[in-house]
């Protein structure tokens, strides 16, 4: 194990330089931005993140935000496990019907202010489920969201723009 | 479709229970008063999957679950999804329906199975977790800090996407195939697209079967890396995790700089694939997988000289298997107790057919064997992208499905990283008329309640995360 830590420092950082976010692309992602949440959150965030039904392809993007290139913890933002912590809800999937009520509850055990990030296509537009009967379709007709981050599903560069954003 | 009697389906369900042959999934199509059951199986060491199908016109059929286990969840799936009654079913409650559909039986709360005994207490987990991982929710009953009983409680997630791919045409119904598990969408679209290929009687040009094979293997690497950290990170040891992140993102990246999205979503379509492999990508392949498994290495010889960690991963969660067997369990979970099987070798598809593949399969049935199973999965994959690459012929990437042609049907096994997935597709038209996938998981999830027994709650994660079963491949 030494060997393996002793190189690690050697060999410098993997992490990536963050992604620049132009300010048409930020326009885009945060339409809806509660602007007095942002003020009052500041540029530390806690993310609570919530499976509304995803096929888990979301998830995967999710998680690999946490990995040595990508780093998310650099930009003050880190995952937390309990709703009572976060400031950000991040909702995945079309919110299957078995699903609405566990995303209602985890949204009210937050503290305000919060934000709501739908994230991939399925979050935000129902994807390729949104006609099916036993999904709600999108987590805007749950929730009032601040951010949509589409993509099916997005990739971890799409998911640090979108979060960058949400920091101002 | 060739229907049988009555007598025919008890033989079989017969087969099943003796354990001649292996239960593969259970499913039922309906309209209005009449239904159809489908029974899927094969015979230990046959080279195919057989299909058999009992109409119904009472809404009622034989159980298979009441002799074999295996299949009662999916049992209460059909009951939930297609209102028939399996006569005999042991336990009838919902699986899928929680009340909430507009067809929805009239609720009642879930009764969990009640857990007597002196000190017993139960810990309710979800369906939110503390990770970021799917819905599920998990009852433990406890006595002190031993586990003495699981039960999962899945249907979380069920987006009815089976019934969204009924009457679409193959390209669409392929792409939600391929979200039914996002980590396994190669193999999905790959299982679903060979069912209908065989419906339709079509051919997939030799390039095409080999970029198949290169993308399910390249899955297959991605989801070993990570989870190999995963498994280490819930065991207390964060650093393999550090570093099996890393090599995850460098096969995503290298997927997607091949074949344009980094989990190869809808790459493989009926008749071929949707994208070509430039040389350029194949050369980078090449140079760069050898070097990916020059650094796993290192992981593997730290993994196996930390005591700690060995400590935590050795005969914990552990799976008889005998149960392993009964159950059918495919996959690592499957390879780990003592199931010689892998859908590659033993029922041998294009491209696999004409490779050599060696099956890593232990008898020691825990934690520690399952990850033995896929560091061995994880080299062999290595070597068989190699292969595939340097033999790779050019020529066409897709072939025509052919339109307006009667109704046949298909059925096709693949080898995900996760283990066997079942598809069956019934074309008529040039639509799909009728359609069942089945995930690993199915079985994953009733040997992850039984191997966790005697565990301590604080082994749950690691023990969960090694069989690593999907919600939504099982939820559909
Ligand atoms: S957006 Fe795509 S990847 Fe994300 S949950 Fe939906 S289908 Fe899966």
């Amino acid at each position: 194990m030494r060997k393996l830590l002793i190189e690690s420092v050697f060999r410098g950082k993997l992490t990536e330089p963050p992604p620049i976010v132009s300010d048409g692309e930020k326009a885009a992602l945060v339409a809806d931005l509660d602007r007095v949440a942002q003020r009052r959150l500041g540029r530390s965030l806690a993310i609570r993140e919530v499976d509304a039904g995803s096929c888990n392809g979301c998830e995967l993007e999710i998680i690999a935000l946490t990995n040595a290139l990508y780093d998310l913890e650099r930009f003050g933002l880190k995952f937390v496990a309990s709703p009572r912590h976060a400031d950000v809800l991040m909702v995945t999937g079309p919110v299957t019907r078995n699903m609405e009520a566990a995303l209602r509850l985890t949204y009210e055990a937050m503290p305000a202010p919060k934000f709501v990030v739908a994230v991939g296509d399925c979050a935000c537009t129902g994807g390729l489920f949104a006609e099916s009967p036993v999904c709600v379709g999108t987590v805007e007709q749950i929730l009032p969201i601040d951010l949509r981050i589409p993509g099916c599903p997005p990739d971890p560069v799409a998911l640090l723009k979108g979060l960058i954003s949400l920091i101002g | 479709m060739t229907l049988i009697d009555h007598q025919t389906w008890q033989a079989a369900v017969a087969d099943l229970t003796a354990g001649s042959s292996v239960f593969v999934a259970i499913w039922a199509e309906r309209n209005a008063d009449a239904a159809i059951v489908h029974l899927a199986g094969r015979h230990r060491g046959a080279a195919s999957v057989e299909v058999l199908s009992l109409a119904t016109s009472s809404l009622h059929y034989p159980s298979v679950g009441l002799h074999h286990p295996a299949a009662i969840l999916m049992e209460r799936a059909i009951q939930d999804i297609h209102g028939l009654t399996a006569d005999g079913l042991p336990d009838t409650r919902p699986w899928l329906d929680h009340g909430t559909w507009p067809h929805s039986r009239p609720v009642v709360p879930y009764p969990f199975k009640p857990v007597t005994g002196e000190g017993v207490h139960q810990i309710p987990v979800g369906p939110v977790h503390a990770g970021t991982i799917e819905p599920g929710h998990f009852r433990f009953s406890v006595n002190g800090e031993t586990i003495v009983g699981l039960e999962a409680r899945l249907g979380y997630t069920h987006k009815g996407t089976l019934d969204l791919m009924r009457g679409k045409a193959p390209d669409q119904a392929a792409r939600l195939a391929g979200r039914v598990s996002g980590d396994s969408t190669v193999a999905y679209t790959f299982a679903f697209c060979r069912a209908v290929e065989q419906a339709m009687g079509v051919d997939v040009p030799p390039r095409a079967a080999s970029l198949r094979g290169i993308m399910a293997e390249l899955e297959r690497l991605a989801n070993h890396f990570g989870d190999f950290g995963a498994i280490c990170n819930d065991s207390g040891f964060p650093l393999i995790n550090a570093h099996g992140g890393v090599l995850r993102e460098r096969v995503l990246r290298l997927a997607a700089s091949a074949f344009g999205h980094r989990l190869m979503m809808d790459c493989i379509v009926p008749g071929g694939v949707a994208v070509d492999l430039t040389a350029d990508s194949a050369r980078t392949m090449t140079a760069s997988l050898p070097d990916l498994l020059v650094q796993f290495e290192r992981l593997v010889e730290l993994y196996d000289k930390t005591a700690s960690l060995q400590d935590r991963v050795v005969t914990a969660g552990w799976l008889d298997p005998l149960l392993a067997r009964r159950l059918g369990c495919g996959g690592y979970v499957g390879r780990a107790s003592g199931q010689d099987f892998d859908a590659r070798r033993d029922l041998q598809y294009a491209p696999y057919d004409r490779l050599t593949l060696a099956v890593p399969c232990l008898d020691a049935g825990d934690v520690d064997a399952r990850v033995r199973v896929r560091m061995a999965e994880i080299r062999q994959s290595v070597a068989l992208i190699l292969e595939l690459l340097g033999t790779l012929a050019d020529g066409e990437l897709r072939a025509v499905l052919p339109d307006g042609v009667a109704a046949s049907t298909g059925s096709a096994v693949v080898e995900g990283f996760r283990g066997d997935i079942f598809a069956h597709a019934r074309t008529s038209e040039g639509l799909i008329a009728e359609v069942f996938l089945r995930d690993p998981s199915w079985f994953f999830w009733p040997a992850l309640e039984a191997a966790i027994e005697g565990n301590i709650v604080a082994d749950f994660p690691l023990c969960n995360k090694s069989f690593n079963a999907s919600y939504s491949g099982c939820d559909l």
